[in-house]
């Protein structure tokens, strides 16, 4: 798929939306939209959802750009309109039956020791991060976790809830959170590993 | 403790939750375990790489879907 353009001049686009400017509005939504979506997606996981969720959020941004302050970032403004607005979608949600993570989690001996010899991963995050395919496949994989894990890991360990809020928003108990979380970044950790190891790159 | 148990209790070890106690059993445990080390060291880096591959500040950029653009154009015309 095309990559959306950034923006360079933040302020005068900004200046621009203020004065109502139709393709100051389509220059926001091209160049934010993309990305947007994707955060949204990773937070209620349906397409048709997410898409609802994206559409409200600009709606209620162009609504409120006068409560916009020229000194924060409109990326990030934007971005906490959609997060609320995904929350809000999650809040109102029905919950879907739990897919099972199982085969994603450690296993063990009958002696409680690990199943499975770790090999390293040779690379510190940073070092490992600084590549676009990483980013795009550590992205990937976490789309890929089953939904009502990726969703605690998106709102707790990428979107920075903490416990509370995000059992609140999705309906568990605290400690119900904290176990899913866990599992969840299990679970990441077992789909990253076979990239990440050092025998791998 | 035994490498299972070490497992359960990463997430309150690396949040700063564990009670001493076992604040102590742990860290004796991955003192004398490298398998257990490696693991908790992933574990890790998972935490941080998620955060810097879709956080906010992340470089994601694919295109909104033209409808989609549409859409969302034709909805602020009413407002």
């Amino acid at each position: 798929m095309a990559s959306a353009t950034p923006v360079d001049d933040e302020a005068s686009l900004v200046a621009q939306l203020r004065a109502g400017d139709e393709l100051a509005f389509e220059q926001v939504v091209r160049s934010y939209g993309g990305r947007l979506l994707a955060v949204a997606r990773r937070i209620v996981g349906s397409e048709e959802d997410a898409r609802d969720v994206v559409q409200d959020a600009f709606l209620n941004a162009f609504r409120s750009l006068d409560r916009f302050e020229g000194n924060a970032k409109l990326s990030t403004w934007l971005h906490r309109i959609v997060v609320n607005a995904a929350l809000m979608k999650l809040r109102t949600r029905k919950r879907k039956p739990e897919q099972s993570i199982e085969t994603l989690l450690p296993s063990f001996l009958d002696d409680g020791h690990h199943e499975e010899r770790f090999k390293s991963w040779d690379e510190p995050v940073d070092k490992l991060m600084e590549r676009a395919e990483n980013r795009e496949l550590v992205r990937k994989q976490i789309d890929a976790l089953p939904e009502g894990y990726r969703t605690v890991l998106v709102l707790r360990d990428i979107e920075g809830l903490d416990t509370e809020e995000a059992a609140n928003v999705l309906g568990l108990s605290v400690n119900a959170t904290k176990i899913r979380l866990h599992r969840a970044r299990q679970a990441l950790r077992t789909l990253l590993a076979p990239h990440f190891r050092s025998d791998v790159s | 403790m035994k490498c299972r148990e070490l497992a359960d209790f990463l997430n309150d070890y690396v949040s700063n939750e564990l009670p001493e106690e076992s604040r102590a059993h742990f860290e004796f445990h991955i003192s004398k375990c490298r398998n257990c080390r490696e693991y908790m060291v992933q574990y890790e880096v998972v935490i941080k790489a998620g955060k810097i591959a879709c956080g906010e500040m992340s470089d994601e950029m694919p295109a909104m879907p033209e409808e989609l653009i549409k859409a969302v154009l034709a909805t602020r015309q009413k407002i």
